[in-house]
């Protein structure tokens, strides 16, 4: 592992207050391959995100988050809070694939689809629509209150405020059927904490893409600080190549910059312009950076205007520009060096296993749970006909969509039989508790604790379920 | 009603709240007026570990509105809620308070749902689905820790569903006895039987009473001393449920099955005692605990 040596920017006249108001960042419009891309990823996610809960499956929503019965429905499967394993298994992937792509190309999460910046992303193009591109916008903010600002500003806040509580809508869309939500909506009949809800995440949403923005990534969110510390000397970051750009300078187009003594930068600052987090990438790695590469867009754009050669701002390596800049990391050699490294290796090999863990173990998870619990405060008694016996709650939990018969035995000792009645039916996607007493003869086996397993069958046989519980025989 | 010895822990407790709070106020105060010399590196001259140095990156003033605003929730909170000393807050909330409101609250919502229970016979409570689910829930949370959740009972804890019962199973008692309580009282008897092999030829006999594995020889013999156990369990030991005898012939045994746990009872005898609930539940609600109770041995035949 290298050390990234710290390239200091000097500090802007700040007059050494310890806090200060916020600058206001003014993005302007770019695009590009990356923009595209991000485009791309926007249209992606937030297909998902607001077409997911409209999607049915049967005559149920195919994503649903019943919290009241504590059912989780994901398309085919009933889950149940038990399941909670399978979130574990989600999270650690999730956590993994992080790893992972921040190894080999700095904060991709960041800058291409992290919520803060699809969001953000979203609002701006709103924003841009109705009060115009970067100069309007600051042009704007600067001039008198008048009444084209104040409808501008009003309609902007409007389409916002919609767009905010469309996302709320939709989240709590998640947890109670969407289509009856819609419908208590209409009927102004929605529950209080319902209301709360979509309230609480439209002006999280409104708040968060509207105003905070590149201040979410800068000083609140825990993901950027820990992802900068998963970079190393061969993580592909946004990189400004200063052992071409410099010195800058302004010239004409035909003009033979080298005679000048001038590097290819030609100081337009459109990096700086179309930076979402307002820094400017020629002053090398910053923690602001999110990687969402709009300023190689922007420079590739200003780069073919001027004929010169593209990549003057690109994705790159830390050891590729300390060596002068030379190797061009995007030649597949290069690319193949930086990939089979073993901290990329080891993220990987670990995330498929896992990820193929969770599907093969999905893919068998049994369709029935069992919980055996020993009734509380009697260990044991003794019945007519000289049997003893115990009492057990059996909680069966039946995650199909169809009503079930369960056949309960049970095995471990001699002569152990179900008392009580062994068949039972449970509805669908319903949990039962069933009283089940078992009886051995008295005095057949010695006094103490006597391991044994309960069997639980699916009456067509297709499911069994062994459940380990302990029969006491008292002194 | 104060939690303080005397009115000077009160002070010192208001004290130091307010203190800490204004506390906060002014050191946020103190460092929005300091001015750290900018350095060429933009550092604060901060060093660890021979290279860690801290940026001076400057916190944003809405972080410092949130602190503020962090400020005015405490004060608030303080004026509303118990926290300076033995201040009861403005809202006069307490633990008890908020206790008692929930049960008066509960207590209302359950008013209907119990009035339409006390108007029907305990008989026609126990067809009734919704007092069911009532009385189970009941039953659950106060009579399963003896009685076993499914009711049956243990050792020294009767069975509620086998419809022989100590004292009487009709709805009328089952409501007595969960009310009062009962004690089970059987005296050592050995003295009034006899010799030890006495004791175990009436423990024989008793065992034949109900058709249990005994030596028959000695149950013949027993039967004379039976006399002594007669005057409450009666000649034939059928028990007495005026006095809570056990009947012998049933071959149901709270106490223990076998010549053993016969013969123990005889030499020791018994106190067993069921509490009394009537502090516990209202009226309304052992009534209906007695209908489940009683619906438990009278269930509709299964078809």
């Amino acid at each position: 592992m290298k050390v990234i040596p710290i390239q200091p920017v000097p500090a802007e006249e700040e007059g050494g207050a310890l806090y200060v108001s916020e600058k206001k960042v003014y993005p302007r419009a770019v695009t590009g391959r990356f923009a595209r891309w991000r485009w791309a990823f926007v249209a992606l996610t937030q297909v998902i995100f607001y077409g997911l809960p409209w999607l049915q499956w049967g005559d149920r929503q195919a994503v649903l988050f019943d919290l009241g019965a504590r059912r989780f429905y994901l398309f085919g499967y009933v889950l149940y809070p038990q399941d909670f394993i399978y979130l574990t298994g989600l999270l650690v992937v999730s956590a993994l694939s992080l790893f992972l792509f921040t190894a080999i190309a700095g904060r991709l999460w960041c800058g291409f689809t992290c919520p803060q910046t699809v969001y953000t992303e979203m609002f701006l193009w709103i924003e841009r629509k109705v009060e115009g591109d970067r100069m309007a916008r600051m042009k704007l903010d600067a001039a008198p209150m008048s009444l084209e600002k104040l409808v501008k500003k009003w309609f902007k806040h409007l389409l916002w405020g919609g767009l905010a509580m469309w996302t709320g809508f939709t989240f709590v869309g998640y947890f109670t059927p969407i289509t009856e939500l819609g419908m208590e909506f209409l009927q102004t009949r929605m529950g209080s904490w319902e209301v709360f809800w979509v309230f609480f995440y439209a002006i999280a949403t409104y708040g968060n893409a509207g105003f905070m923005r590149e201040q979410v990534c800068k000083y609140m969110c825990p993901y950027a600080r820990f992802q900068s510390a998963m970079f190393d000397g061969d993580t592909l970051t946004v990189s400004y190549d200063a052992a071409r750009g410099e010195p800058r300078g302004t010239r004409g187009r035909k003009e033979d910059y080298k005679a000048k003594g001038l590097g290819s930068c030609i100081d337009c600052e459109l990096c700086v312009q179309v930076c979402p987090t307002g820094i400017d990438i020629r002053n090398g790695l910053q923690y602001e950076c999110i990687g969402c590469a709009g300023c190689i867009d922007v420079c590739n754009g200003v780069m073919d205007k001027m004929n010169y050669p593209r990549g003057l701002i690109r994705f790159t390596t830390q050891n590729a520009l300390e060596h002068g800049g030379q190797g061009d990391v995007r030649e597949a050699s290069a690319i193949w060096r930086r990939v089979l490294r073993p901290r990329v290796l080891v993220y990987a090999a670990v995330l498929a296993a896992l990820t193929a863990g969770l599907m093969f173990s999905l893919a068998l998870r049994t369709p029935l749970k069992v919980d055996v619990v020993r009734d509380r405060a009697a260990l044991a008694r003794i019945v007519a006909g000289g049997k003893l016996e115990n009492v057990y709650r059996l909680q069966l939990m039946n995650a199909t969509e169809k009503t079930q018969r369960y056949v309960i035995t049970a095995e471990g000792l001699a002569g152990l039989l179900v008392a009580s009645e062994a068949e039972v039916e449970v509805g669908p996607a319903e949990s039962r508790w069933v009283p089940v007493r078992l009886q051995i003869p008295y005095g057949s086996v010695a006094a103490g604790s006597h391991p044994i397993h309960f069997v639980v069958k699916q009456a067509d046989g297709t499911v069994v379920v062994h459940e380990k519980s302990v029969f006491l025989v008292p002194r | 009603m104060s939690d303080f010895e005397n009115s000077f822990w009160s002070i010192y407790v208001t004290g130091f709240a307010l203190a800490g709070i204004i506390g906060c106020l002014v050191l946020l105060w103190i460092s929005g007026r300091k001015k750290v010399a900018p350095r060429a590196d933009n550092t604060t001259g901060h060093v660890w570990d021979e290279d860690l140095t801290e940026m001076n990156n400057p916190l944003p003033m809405w972080w410092v509105g949130l602190f503020i605003i962090t400020v005015v929730f405490a004060l608030l909170y303080l004026v509303a809620f118990p926290g300076l000393g033995s201040y009861p807050g403005r809202l006069h909330w307490t633990t008890e308070g908020e206790y008692t409101a929930e049960l008066v609250k509960a207590d209302k919502e359950l008013q209907p749902l119990y009035a339409q229970f006390t108007a029907k016979t305990p008989e026609a409570l126990a067809g009734d689905p919704n007092a069911m689910a009532v009385g189970e829930r009941l039953f659950m949370n106060n009579c399963a820790q003896c009685h076993g959740s499914d009711a049956r009972g243990s050792k020294g804890f009767p069975n509620l569903t086998d419809n022989d019962w100590l004292h009487g199973g009709t709805p009328d008692k089952i409501i007595e006895t969960i009310t009062k309580g009962r004690i089970g009282q059987m005296p050592p008897m050995a003295a009034a039987v006899g010799t030890p092999d006495d004791v175990k030829n009436v423990a024989n006999y008793v065992l034949s009473l109900s058709g249990s594995p005994h030596d028959s020889l000695r149950a013949q013999l027993g039967k004379s001393k039976f006399t002594a156990c007669a005057a409450c369990h009666g000649a034939d030991g059928k028990g007495n449920q005026m006095i809570g005898a056990p009947n012998l012939t049933d071959d149901i045994w709270l106490h223990g099955w076998g010549e053993q746990a016969v013969i123990a009872m005889i030499q020791n005898g018994k106190t067993n005692e069921m509490p009394a609930w009537e502090h516990k539940l209202t009226e309304p609600q052992i009534k209906v605990l007695a209908s489940y109770v009683w619906g438990l041995s009278h269930r509709p035949a299964k078809p």
